[in-house]
């Protein structure tokens, strides 16, 4: 195959809180470092670095990637941001795959990072202003009002209940316990989900994963490189991104088509005919506890309207035939937008490469796929990761 | 992998200082439908790939992203945005073609910089919040301290500046896409008002809206489409450092590793011999000057010189800006640096008109995205097999 | 994680440390202020909402009338052909009852967006608005509902010319 072969070999990341002291490029500075640090490289090492961040409006920087550079090593050396909303984290892996897949380099650091907490006196403001500026914004739209509808256009198709859905709290809160960078691990249960406060109906307040800030980085390199750095590289294998119609109001919301779409061009690529049984982790993108079942259908790893089914079964625990988000997902280590994203990848490259610690998925797993989405419910972007 | 690739379409709307008769959405779709006629594809099935470049704050809209899509024929196909110059995005086109894993893609870039109410204060948004911004003073400050040093290290004169627009604003006048063309003389560029000193009003290239569309292709897509490719010889990026304080406010070095890049990946040991013309970012006058130095074109202090005695004219040895630039053409945010490749495509496939140059076979364009940035990009494209 | 690795960088504030003033910060309110051009479709959806009406355009070749109106038919990637007046009627296809504000604050009175397919447009063709004169727990997918206007003198050529969606025949308070 004529594709040159890229794989991860180093991570890191920040903890994921609410408010943190640091500032966005201090953030980023922490995980790259550590990400390097994590495969004993250095920045002489990095050829190129590719950086994800999501709205600006959120650090109150514009050209915030500008300002975060010097803070993921890019002085002195290229550098490109990417933004595709909410897929930005898992997007930002694929830009940095081409990077090296391209033959201009050799290694690429990929960075994402969030500060969500800058923005005042609430950070879901920043989202106002990613409605229509002409036939939405006039109408005063919360961003709880697109999930919202998503979820009971999604319900309602199915004949879904609260009850089916807030499964997927309680399981990756108590995920999280054992991430060591969570914000939210915990046990609570479906209860605990059924009585939060109604926000949108029917979304809830433990529906819902918490704004947080925090920086994630992955060290990219190709196979020559990858092979010195490391004796467990993680090879990328597919890679899938798509694009839905910015009118979002003609659209089927009771199905992600777009999560297809790229899963497909993914499962193209790494040669995959059969995913639920070739897909051994999966961490699609838990902003709310629906999602994690609408994405899951998306990536064809689930029958339409069957997620809630397979989770009540628990096929998606740890230790069940199919693990998903064992990181503990956004609704449990947190929602730092785009450095979310790359949690994902990296929890897939660690739990590869048996060194998950108590989150580590039993029985050897050799493949993984982590998933994100976002924009006004329209992107997908996907990830498959795969070891020997 | 694959290694060579081309242009095989452009497409343009504008430019104009404004363009009230159509949204963004409409002047994407104008220019689109340019490109794929252009390059004789039907993005719905031909396109493998989307790259657009916009920015949040430009846009008025956050996660601009979500609203590409529809008007340039890529719903539900790979799209992302890069938020960075748009040679940043065709740099992006560039690699993803050469990964083998795509053959067509698209990178689109516009500027509707007219519906911006108040752009001194988006610029000052950009700028760092703790140490500058409480400055609150105009972001043209950090243009003003950087051109004093530059004069005053190399020795070029503010007349020399003055040139820059005088020649580019006149190049324009031949450019039917330029929006701000102009008979000045030196009087009238150095008399104007002084806006960040030594700065002055007609030395700053005024906004413009516009929208270009270019298709790129890998080798064999590329040769099927078009007899007339563009192949994209060399690629360079780099940043330098954001803090204002830590920079050299003379040496842009970040334009020096970017033109460093470009030159070894297109194997090119003698720029000034093997470049035929180059569009390089001309936001301030002095930029051009600056720029062309940090690009190993001529030694410090004398790009000045070369713009006076005429060697930078359309007429002249190299030329530079034969497009008018941004001072002529209108400064198109970060689609500036796609307007500077437009014309390096233009002028190789021997369709720039009355200001054609002649016997052109390699151009570069060089961009850079602004204050109070340090980032610039560049490629080299060239007309030969 | 790699067992190599004992701490995690990140350090964690809260409110107090704000109030108690242990944190220094900055800030800033930007004047990000915007005068967007609508263009010809949404141009004109506009000034046809001051006169009272909804309209949408055809696409020649799927023949599909789609709302919000555009210039071009983004399946088909070719010009739409023809403006096309909708009754303003349609259906609920998905909504919220919200509770809070943007910030997170409770609100008096619940707030029910939803997503509107119009009678006329393609199936599944639809605009977001409020519906209104109805309680929270009346609404469901599939409610049939009219376009209520603001009174002519009071119409600014805005998607607020419409007040709000309300039910059709069957639900009165």
């Amino acid at each position: 195959m004529r594709m040159r072969r890229v794989a991860v070999v180093g991570a890191g990341m920040t903890k994921f809180v609410r408010r943190a002291l640091e500032t966005a490029d201090e953030l980023s500075w922490q995980a790259s470092k550590m990400a390097l640090d994590s495969c004993g490289l250095t920045l002489a090492d990095v050829d190129a670095v590719a950086f994800g961040t999501a709205p600006d409006t959120f650090d109150g920087v514009h050209m915030n990637g500008e300002y975060c550079a010097p803070g993921c090593g890019a002085y002195g050396k290229p550098f490109i941001r990417c933004y595709v909303g909410g897929g930005t984290g898992v997007m930002a892996v694929i830009h940095g795959w081409y990077h090296v897949a391209s033959g201009l380099f050799d290694t690429c650091l990929v960075v994402c990072e969030e500060k969500m907490s800058s923005c005042q006196p609430h950070p879901q403001g920043a989202f106002l202003t990613i409605f229509d500026h002409t036939l939405e914004r006039p109408l005063g739209p919360n961003l709880l009002w697109i999930f919202a509808m998503e979820m009971n256009a999604y319900m309602t198709r199915y004949g879904l209940n609260k009850r089916d859905i807030a499964l997927v709290t309680v399981k990756n809160r108590a995920n999280a316990k054992d991430h060591p960078c969570a914000l939210l691990g915990e046990e609570i249960t479906v209860e605990d989900v059924l009585n939060s406060e109604v926000m949108a109906w029917p979304v809830q307040r433990l529906d819902v994963s918490p704004i947080s800030d925090g920086a994630v980085a992955i060290v990219l390199a190709a196979e020559h490189v990858a092979h010195r750095v490391t004796d467990k590289p993680v090879w990328i294998e597919g890679v899938g991104w798509s694009l839905e119609t910015a009118y979002w109001t003609n659209r089927d919301l009771s199905y992600p088509l777009q999560v297809e779409q790229a899963a497909r061009m993914a499962y193209q690529m790494a040669g995959i005919t059969e995913p639920r049984k070739q897909i051994h982790i999966v961490e699609p993108y838990d902003p709310f506890d629906y999602k994690e079942l609408h994405h899951l259908e998306g990536l064809l790893l689930a029958d339409k309207g069957k997620a809630p089914e397979m989770t009540a079964l628990g096929v998606t625990r740890r230790d069940g035939d199919l693990p998903v988000c064992p990181s503990g997902g956004l609704l449990g280590v947190g929602n730092p937008i785009a450095a979310a994203g790359l949690m994902k990848v990296a929890e897939i490259f660690w739990q590869l490469r048996g060194e998950a610690g108590r989150r580590q998925v039993p029985g050897n797993p050799k493949r993984g796929l982590a998933q994100a989405w976002g924009d006004l419910m329209q992107v997908g972007t996907v990830v498959i990761l795969g070891v020997a | 992998m694959v290694e060579k690739i081309a242009i095989v379409g452009v497409g343009w709307y504008g430019f104009r200082s404004i363009s009230p008769e159509l949204s963004y959405k409409e002047i994407m779709y104008e220019a689109a439908v340019r490109a794929y006629a252009d390059a004789g594809v039907d993005p719905r099935t031909d396109v493998d790939s989307f790259v657009t470049v916009a920015e949040d704050l430009n846009e008025g809209t956050s996660i601009f992203d979500e609203y590409v899509p529809d008007q340039l024929g890529a719903v539900l196909r790979p799209n992302v945005t890069i938020p960075g110059e748009g040679l940043h995005g065709l740099i992006t086109a560039y690699m993803q073609l050469r990964t083998g894993e795509f053959d067509v893609v698209v990178v689109e870039g516009h500027s509707k910089a007219s519906n911006i109410l108040y752009p001194s204060h988006i610029l000052a948004y950009a700028m760092d919040p703790i140490y500058n911004r409480p400055l609150r003073a105009h972001p043209y400050f950090i243009a003003g301290l950087e051109m004093q040093r530059y004069l005053y290290e190399t020795g070029t004169t503010h007349e020399q500046c003055a040139q820059v627009v005088v020649k580019n604003k006149a190049n324009a006048l031949f450019n039917p896409l330029a929006a701000h063309p102009a008979t000045l003389t030196l009087d009238d560029v150095l008399d104007s008002e002084p806006i960040a000193e030594p700065l002055t009003r007609l030395e700053i290239a005024p906004l413009a809206d516009g929208c270009i569309v270019m298709v790129l292709a890998s080798e064999d897509a590329a040769r099927a489409l078009t007899d007339r490719p563009i192949w994209i010889l060399g690629v360079g990026w780099a940043n330098g450092s954001y803090g204002l304080e830590h920079r050299d406010w003379v040496d842009v070095e970040y334009v020096r590793q970017a033109a460093q890049m470009a030159y070894r990946t297109a194997g090119i040991r003698y720029p000034r011999g093997t470049l035929d013309l180059v569009e390089v970012d001309d936001t301030f006058a002095y930029k051009e000057l600056q720029h062309l130095e940090a690009m190993g074109l001529c030694g410090p202090g004398e790009a000045g010189r070369l713009t006076e005695d005429g060697t930078t004219s359309l007429e002249g040895d190299l030329p530079v800006n034969p497009s008018g630039g941004s001072l002529g053409c209108g400064h198109l945010l970060d689609a500036s640096g796609l307007a500077r490749a437009l014309e390096i495509v233009l002028q190789l496939r021997e369709e720039a008109g009355p200001r054609q140059l002649s016997d052109v076979h390699t151009g570069a364009a060089l961009s850079w995205r602004g204050i109070p940035t340090t980032s610039a990009a560049m490629v080299i494209l060239g007309n030969e097999d | 994680m790699s067992e190599r690795i004992s701490s995690y960088p990140g350090t964690p504030l809260k409110e107090r440390d704000f109030a108690e003033g242990k944190v220094l910060f900055q800030w800033w309110i930007p004047r990000a202020h915007y005068a967007w051009d609508a263009g010809v479709a949404i141009g004109r959806f506009l000034r046809e909402l001051r006169a009272g009406r909804l309209v949408a355009r055809r696409c020649p070749q799927c023949r599909r009338v789609l709302v919000p109106p555009r210039m071009v038919c983004e399946h088909c990637f070719c010009p739409t052909s023809e403006w096309v007046v909708l009754p303003g009627t349609g259906t609920v296809k998905t909504f919220s009852v919200c509770y809070v504000t943007w910030d997170m604050q409770p609100l008096d009175e619940p707030i029910v967006p939803a997503v509107i397919e119009l009678d006329g447009a393609a199936p599944g063709g639809g605009i977001m608005h409020l519906l209104g004169e109805v309680r929270p727990e009346e609404v469901h997918i599939g409610l049939r509902v009219e376009a209520v206007f603001r009174p002519v003198e009071e119409r600014t050529a805005a998607i607020t010319d419409i007040r709000y969606f309300r039910p059709i025949g069957e639900v009165k308070r």
